[in-house]
């Protein structure tokens, strides 16, 4: 029987020359679809300008096979422009999965998002730390 | 059904253990021994048993060949790789030479690390066998002939003395054969390969191997949960790491061992099989993926929990 769709929550937010992507909850067969558009999008937005993408996974307690094909046609597409793609923040969870699976081969790993931005960019990472320092609302 | 014994478990090419890689095996061995006696063969037996399989054990090297024991009398076999040579052997061992026999080969495609040992198997030339060719693929046949023809192979057909017959097995229907309901999937491969699906006596095995898994195709998922639908062992190719599958190693042709679990999960699967080794993989990376395997598989598990194993040579699993 056909899986029903779920949604997924994602944002990103530009630092620069780094695009940070955050999906949020499970990425499974439900989500994988939303997922995708949404990956999708945001390098759809930076194609044409020298932006590397950080995957920020911090809000990601789960990825399946299918959500990591998703992450290889990112890394895919980013290396033909070429440009860096990074991921951080994963959860132990997450982690493992990326090491059974190898995909620690293919994207780099940073333990947090600061590492991660550090590693891409150290312009993004005082755009990053500034924002960090600004108030909320 | 009664149990599944396999004969050859590596994909693309047989492989044998070193000089180099026995001695690194008896190394740990005796560090692990760490100088005590036994005093029978029995506590030595229960010492090994004690030690990691990659110590004590392999997975062995020949390719592709699974038998199921589905109790009729009659043998039924999946594919004709290097370790069909072995179970001639054994089968003629254990009959002798003129018991007649009856052998059911269940093709998945005819490439060559599928098809190298039909030419070793010692049954197929002894008059009194009947050896009955099964497969989806309408030049069978053909290509089982053509490895044996000059310049590849000393002698042809000719040479066999068993009764040789060959039966094309569309999908899309249900056959019967040797006591068994048979279903054929369509798999994607190079030049097509086909899984199978045998139902007898309340149990169903699957046999699917060189079948590549294209994650963005839902349709093609679908099709292979519900072949897979409530078996309670599933031979699944995972020649390659999930990355490897989808990256470098894409349309070569097999899957991963993530996707088996992923899939055999969703298909409320009870066993699922790790098979068609990768020929690079030593003994501990082997033991490796398995416990990789098993803990994703733990957690992936939003249901019942899968057994996962990995195929060796020689290994049986009782259904």
């Amino acid at each position: 029987m056909p899986m029903a769709r779920a949604t997924l929550e994602f944002s990103s937010q530009r630092f620069l020359d780094v695009v940070i992507a955050s999906p949020q909850g499970r990425i499974d067969q439900s989500s994988v679809e939303a997922f995708q558009q949404s990956l999708m999008r945001v390098l759809d937005d930076i194609d044409g300008h020298p932006a590397a993408l950080l995957l920020d996974l911090t809000g990601v307690d789960y990825i399946s096979s299918v959500g990591l094909r998703v992450v290889m046609v990112a890394a895919r597409r980013m290396k033909t422009r070429p440009a860096r793609i990074a991921a951080a923040g994963l959860q132990p969870v997450v982690r493992e999965i990326f090491e059974i699976s190898r995909f620690h081969h293919v994207v780099e790993v940073f333990a947090g998002l600061r590492d991660g931005v550090q590693a891409l960019s150290p312009k993004a990472l005082e755009a990053y730390d500034a924002a960090a320092r600004r108030p909320g609302p | 059904m009664k149990r599944v014994r396999f004969w050859g478990t590596r994909g693309s090419l047989p492989v044998a253990l070193t000089t180099t890689g026995v001695r690194a095996k008896v190394a740990a061995a005796l560090r692990a021994a760490a100088g005590r006696h036994f005093g029978s063969d029995d506590e030595l037996a229960g010492f090994l048993d004690g030690l990691p399989p990659h110590v004590s054990g392999t997975y062995g090297g020949h390719t592709s060949c699974v038998e199921i024991d589905n109790g009729s009398g009659e043998y039924v076999l999946c594919d004709l790789g290097s370790g069909v040579r072995p179970f001639g052997q054994a089968v003629v061992a254990r009959h002798g030479p003129a018991s007649a026999q009856t052998f059911h080969v269940f093709m998945s495609h005819v490439h060559w690390d599928h098809i190298m040992g039909l030419p070793f198997f010692t049954p197929a030339y002894l008059p009194c066998n009947h050896v009955r060719f099964y497969g989806g693929h309408a030049d069978l046949e053909a290509a089982l002939r053509r490895q044996q023809e000059p310049p590849s192979f000393p002698v042809d057909f000719s040479i066999f003395g068993a009764r040789l017959e060959f039966a094309h097995l569309p999908p899309g229907v249900t056959h019967h054969v040797a006591g068994m309901a048979v279903e054929l999937l369509l798999q994607r491969h190079a030049g097509d390969s086909y899984g199978y699906r045998f139902t007898c006596g309340g149990r169903t095995v699957v046999y699917s191997t060189d079948s590549e898994h294209k994650l963005d195709d839902r349709a093609e998922a679908e099709r292979f949960v519900e072949f897979f639908r409530g078996a309670d062992l599933v031979i699944f190719d995972a020649m390659y790491s999930l990355a490897e599958s989808i990256s470098v190693k894409a349309d070569w042709g097999h899957s991963s061992n993530l996707v088996g679990v992923d899939l055999c999960h969703t298909a409320g699967v009870r066993t699922l099989c790790l098979f068609h080794h990768e020929p690079v993989h030593g003994d501990e990376a082997l033991g490796n993926i398995l416990a990789e395997t098993r803990r994703y598989e733990e957690i992936s598990r939003t249901g019942a929990p899968l057994q996962v194993l990995a195929a060796y040579d020689g290994m049986e699993i009782e259904l």
